[in-house]
């Protein structure tokens, strides 16, 4: 710290970082990236384990015998869902209640802001059932849930079964010390954010919902069940959650823990385990599982029912079992046997589950990789934007002292106030573009599809586009409205806040979502260090559309296309793509999430500084 | 105003009349069982074992000569000049709504309320030695009761016995949501029967099989009650009452179908020795339609018990009769059907944290009145430790959607690390409807050594009581279905037309802002760097004087300096 107290080194570093800023911001910006791409070599790795005692060491023994009677129940179950053309649930009260649960149900009732085509609603009305075992003398005040969504068609009745049956042995147990719901829910994600909020009384999202009659207390962790076939594979484990929050990675520990000691077949990111990490099939296989999950993290949506659970500070994860074309096979009773053991450890928990990782990144179901070996390949993409920042600041502040004579000083003071001027334009007018962008779509979809052949769903994104598309021909000339010619320090004092911005945005992001500050960073911190108005204009201008946010969705849709095994061409990218932006803008309505939000308010607007940063005049 | 158990208590009490002699003190001991098969399968067991002694401990002289009194309580009384006093100990909670009103109701957890004698000066003083006495007694955590979860409730809590001092100040209440109830606290509670777990009623009590069961509870009361119905002098009056609810699943294995030997894995073959009357009720109200009892007993007795006609099947265990041939008796009810709804109760409550996040939270209290015409008034009690800070301007009580205005609000705010939230309320709840109270709070950030040791665990909030006097379902059959006197069912009867209830709602387990315990290291690491580092900078930058250092001057001028100095004039 001598270096700071002692003007003379201090100037000769700083001399240093701004002569050599530019090869140190690509050393920066290559170390990042291989950072990252380090992060899946398995011998950089952590091997999991088991962090909380209570879970750890006791024992516990999995008797679940009747898997045929839940799939007979789960055929019955089908039955009356066919019947009715819905949930069934006169049939489902009655069979909870015929094994000793307290049985209630709740109604909601959901408006979308516009259609969902994916999954064909607009108006949503449904009810959920669930019955509450009461664990003998424990006074309500702790509860675990296992729900299977009721979905349509033939998904699922397996689910529903094995947890009606579930549900009858379980009953007959003397050692549970927490209550347990058993909760079907209708309509998947929209069932569970009204049974949620019903059951924590809250309304985030203006969900029509009848209150609930029963509760069980503070719930201490959750586990959704999807399962649509007799015999399983492989069981899936999924963990990405609303705005990109993770379970406590103890949950995922005990599930691989009982899929080691039955001897199921257990995936993450539906991919199985290799212990080939020194063959480089072995490694890209651990790199493809590890950025499946970080760009399911970083689209902030939930990715099975238990993904709403996390806000409200409870543990889930959703188990979904795969049929695939192996021969080796797992049955029901051994399905049952798993969650029973689950069950059971996390009934034994004395605390919530705290003692492990929030924060984690997982290359396979095996290994982690925790907040303190991921965050480095972020610290050195965003320490780009400070050392250009400080470039800046220097440049800045040795204009003026070439004048060299006292008169000038009234002219900075008069240039700098401009200068604050010629800033304060750009960024009020793109931050109102991205106000535009996030309000506009929903609220001006009626008049769109007066106007024009489309449906609602249509209209939301393509005046989503069309608004996106527009920014970048309005602001880039505007800062002429107020300081008439931008000269040469508007556009330095401009850049300086808008990497100062862009580092602070990308920074807070990271801290929540790392998976979507990364990928931010990534993209947008090349074109944050490099823009100025004197590079070539159309291959800049070229560049900065292709690396700006929504481009850079495009290509993680083709990116995670490739990375499932499923790739697209160009026309079903195109497809995907709409759907995706409707679906983002559909998950901020109906869950609260704030991908959406961030990138047309804050994202967006800071891009389209740089935009006009490169169309300075 | 009397808990309605009394009423059947002053029907068994009726036959063994001893003839009592004023000088010579005289105690008696009664002990009976109630088994009332419940709806949902489920069985519930209460037991009651009274013990009355015509004795004054407040008087000048020192008891000393105890008989079935037992004399680890009675001291108890007369140190901590106690006028009255309740506890219980509850391991699980009570299903209002499945298994109906309980004779003695008991939030879980333990509960303690006390009334001293007028005579007491220092009352916290007393009330602290008497908890970690009792806390002896039964081998309980009771002396974590201190003043931060201690209320004085103005209304809720009235003396049950004989007396008229209703001052509050005399008054302590405490309850200890997170007790747990095991073996070692029904131990010390048997050893306070006359006959132990030896004989009697009593050898039903396996610890095994009480603790194998849905809810148990078991309590201690004493109070002064009258000698005679002239009432010239007072008795003290011992009532041990233990009550266990066993489940039709886990223990019956889904029959339904109990006897004695299924629930307690005993059979009596005898009354305790020393009892004066020893028996066994079954309510077969619902007799012949729903199930059968054998043997079957030519006794029966009717009552009205929480506001219902109630039919009881009585055994009485003093008759050599009852035990037959076997010498022994097991009783069997068997279910023939299990259809028929069960009445639901007039009264229900419930309670939960709303919202999530950890700094505020709201809770709700909803109290249900089932009566389809009847409104009436109940007093709500609600204690809420220092570390969630109500906020009471947020208060609201809606019954039907619209506001419910309570007509008594007594509000005690909290001190930190002192006192708890006492907040009571008499609120009238409208015929057939929810009434729902909210309050807003917030979670207090508590220093470090004040967690417990499972701090992700959550914080206790004590269960709300609800006290009320229910209009009873007698004097709601107003159309007379069952066959009554037409000379006697005119008007109401007084005692009969309500009843007093007290419900208690479940306790909250709420989490606080819990600092990552394994932290500090890295806190006081990170800590360190940072002051050495930052505050080293800063505080060389802040007292190192700078100064222009000028370039050493030439050999020419350094000899003209000493030239000069030599001469004794300033240097160049």
């Amino acid at each position: 710290m001598g270096l700071l107290s002692d003007p003379n080194r201090r100037r000769a570093l700083i001399s240093m970082l701004t002569r050599l800023n530019a090869p140190i911001c690509v050393v920066c910006y290559m170390a990042g990236v291989a950072w990252f791409m380090g992060l899946a070599f398995e011998p950089f790795t952590l091997r999991t384990y088991m962090s909380e005692n209570a879970m750890g060491s006791t024992m516990v023994e999995e008797r679940f015998p009747a898997g045929e009677r839940a799939l007979a129940t789960g055929r019955e179950f089908a039955a009356h869902k066919k019947k009715v053309g819905g949930m069934p649930v006169d049939w489902l009260v009655k069979t909870m209640q015929s094994q000793g649960l307290e049985v209630f149900t709740q109604r909601f009732s959901r408006t979308l802001p516009f259609p969902d085509e994916n999954k064909e609603r607009y108006v949503v009305e449904g009810t959920n059932v669930y019955g509450i075992l009461r664990a003998p003398r424990a006074p309500r005040t702790e509860a675990l849930v296992l729900s299977a969504p009721c979905s349509p068609g033939n998904n699922n009745n397996q689910a529903v079964g094995l947890l009606l049956g579930l549900s009858q042995y379980f009953r007959n147990q003397i050692y549970w010390a927490k209550d347990i719901i058993f909760l079907v829910n209708e309509h998947d994600l929209i069932g569970m954010q009204a049974w949620l909020e019903g059951y924590h009384h809250t309304n985030t999202t203006g969900m029509d919902w009848s209150p609930l009659q029963g509760r069980g207390g503070s719930i201490q962790a959750a586990l959704s069940l999807e399962l649509s076939s007799d015999v399983i594979t492989s069981l899936d484990l999924v963990l990405e959650g609303l705005n990109g929050q993770l379970p406590n990675l103890d949950l995922a520990n005990l599930f691989y823990a009982f899929c080691q000691k039955i001897g199921v077949l257990c995936t993450i990111q539906g991919k199985l385990q290799r212990d080939d990490w020194d063959t480089a099939s072995g490694y890209s296989h651990a790199v493809q599982t590890m950025m499946l999950m970080v760009l399911k993290q970083a689209s902030g949506r939930p990715w099975g029912d238990h993904g709403l659970f996390l806000r409200y500070h409870i543990e889930a994860a959703s188990i979904k079992g795969i049929n695939s074309f192996r021969q080796y096979k797992t049955d029901a009773t051994t399905i049952g046997r798993l969650l029973e053991g689950m069950f059971r450890k996390l009934n034994n928990l004395l605390e919530r589950l705290h003692q492990s990782y929030f924060f984690y990144l997982m290359p396979s179901l095996s290994r982690f990789v925790s907040i303190g070996y991921y965050m480095p390949a972020f610290g050195l993409l965003a320490v780009i934007l400070l050392l250009r920042a400080l470039d800046l600041w220097v440049q800045l502040s040795a204009l003026p002292s070439r004048t060299e004579d006292g008169i000038a000083d009234i002219e900075q003071v008069s240039q700098t106030h401009l200068g604050v001027l010629s800033v304060l334009t750009p960024l009020v007018i793109s931050h109102l573009t991205g106000v535009a962008l996030y309000t506009l779509p929903i609220r001006s979809q009626e008049m769109a599809v007066e106007h024009f052949p489309v449906f609602e769903t249509e209209a939301v994104v393509l005046t989503a586009i069309a608004i996106y598309t527009a920014g970048l021909a309005l602001p880039h000339n505007t800062h002429r409205l107020v300081s008439g010619e931008g000269t040469e320090q508007g556009w330095r004092v401009l850049k300086l806040v808008a990497v100062l911005y862009l580092a602070v945005l990308l920074g807070c992001t990271a801290l929540i979502n790392f998976s979507l500050g990364f990928i931010l960073a990534l993209t947008l911190v090349p074109l944050a260090a490099f823009i100025t108005p004197h590079v070539p204009k159309l291959l800049s201008a070229l560049f900065m559309v292709l690396l700006s946010p929504g481009c850079t969705l495009f290509f993680s849709i083709f990116f995670f296309q490739e990375l499932q095994e499923t790739p697209v061409n160009l026309q079903e990218g195109w497809v995907l793509f709409l759907s995706v932006i409707s679906q983002g803008i559909l998950d901020h309505s109906l869950y609260g999430s704030l991908v959406y939000p961030l990138v047309a308010l804050l994202v967006y607007p800071c891009w389209l500084l740089f935009w006009n940063i490169l169309f300075w005049k | 105003k009397r808990q309605a158990i009394s009423l059947l208590a002053s029907q068994t009490s009726s036959a063994p009349e001893t003839v009592v002699t004023p000088s010579q003190p005289e105690d008696d001991f009664q002990e009976e069982l109630v088994i009332r098969p419940l709806h949902s399968g489920d069985i519930y067991a209460s037991f009651q074992f009274r013990t009355v002694w015509d004795t004054d401990f407040m008087g000048g002289k020192k008891v000393s000569h105890y008989r079935l009194f037992p004399k680890s309580l009675g001291q108890v009384i007369s140190k901590f000049s106690v006028r009255e006093l309740h506890i219980s100990f509850t391991q699980g909670y009570w299903r209002t709504m499945q298994w109906g009103q309980p004779f003695l109701p008991s939030p879980p957890g333990a509960e303690l309320w006390v009334w001293f004698q007028d005579t007491v000066t220092d009352v916290d003083g007393t009330w602290k030695e008497l908890t970690n006495v009792l806390s002896g007694i039964f081998c309980a955590s009771l002396n974590f009761i201190d003043s931060t979860n201690t209320v004085q409730p103005s209304a809720s809590f009235k003396p049950l016995g004989i007396g008229n001092v209703t001052d509050h100040r005399f008054l302590r209440y405490a309850t200890l949501p997170r007790e747990i109830v095991c073996t070692e606290n029904l131990t010390p509670w048997k050893k306070l029967l006359p006959c132990g777990s030896k004989a009697g009623l009593a050898v039903l009590m396996k610890s095994e099989k009480l603790f194998h069961s849905s809810f148990h509870s078991q309590a201690v009361h004493i109070r002064p009650v009258c000698q005679d119905w002239q009432c010239k002098s007072t008795s003290w009056e011992l009532r041990q009452t233990l009550n266990v609810v066993f489940d039709l699943h886990s223990s019956g294995q889904g029959k339904r179908e109990w006897s004695l030997f299924k629930m307690f894995s005993r059979t009596l073959t005898e009354a305790c020795p020393l009892a004066s009357s020893s028996k066994i009720y079954i309510d077969v109200t619902d007799n012949p339609q729903q199930f059968e009892l054998s043997p079957a007993t030519p006794l029966l007795s009717q009552a009205v018990v929480l506001g219902d006609r109630r039919t009881y099947s009585v055994y009485d265990l003093t008759q050599q009769a009852t035990f037959g041939s076997m010498r022994s008796l097991n009783m069997l009810l068997r279910w023939k059907s299990s259809d028929g709804d069960m009445m639901r109760p007039l009264l229900h409550g419930e309670r939960y944290v709303a919202g999530y996040g950890l700094q505020t939270g709201e809770i709700h209290t909803l109290m249900y009145n089932h009566h389809p015409y009847r409104a009436f008034p109940v007093l709500l009690l609600d204690t809420v430790p220092w570390y969630l800070r109500l906020y009471i301007h947020t208060l609201t009580v809606t019954s039907k959607g619209k506001d419910n205005k309570p007509s008594y609000i007594h509000y005690q705010p909290s001190k930190d690390r002192v006192r708890p939230h006492l907040l009571e309320m008499l609120v009238q709840l409208p015929p057939n409807s929810v009434t729902e109270v909210t309050v807003q709070f917030e979670r207090a950030l508590l220093k470090w050594t004040e967690y417990t040791p499972d701090p992700n665990h959550g914080f206790y909030v004590g269960s709300s009581v609800v006290s009320a006097l229910v209009p009873s379902v007698v004097a709601m059959d107003t159309n007379s279905t069952q066959e009554r006197p037409l000379f006697s069912s005119f008007f109401p009867s007084k005692e009969e037309s309500s009843y007093f209830v007290r419900i208690y709602t479940e306790p909250l387990l709420v989490n606080l802002p819990t600092p990552d315990f394994s932290m500090p290291y890295n806190v006081i690491c990170l800590t360190c760097t940072v002051v050495a580092v930052g505050y080293g900078s800063l505080y060389n930058l802040l007292t190192r004087t700078f100064q222009v250092e000028e370039p050493s001057p030439g050999l020419a001028k350094r000899l003209a300096n000493i030239i000069r100095k030599m001469r004794g004039v300033p240097p160049l």
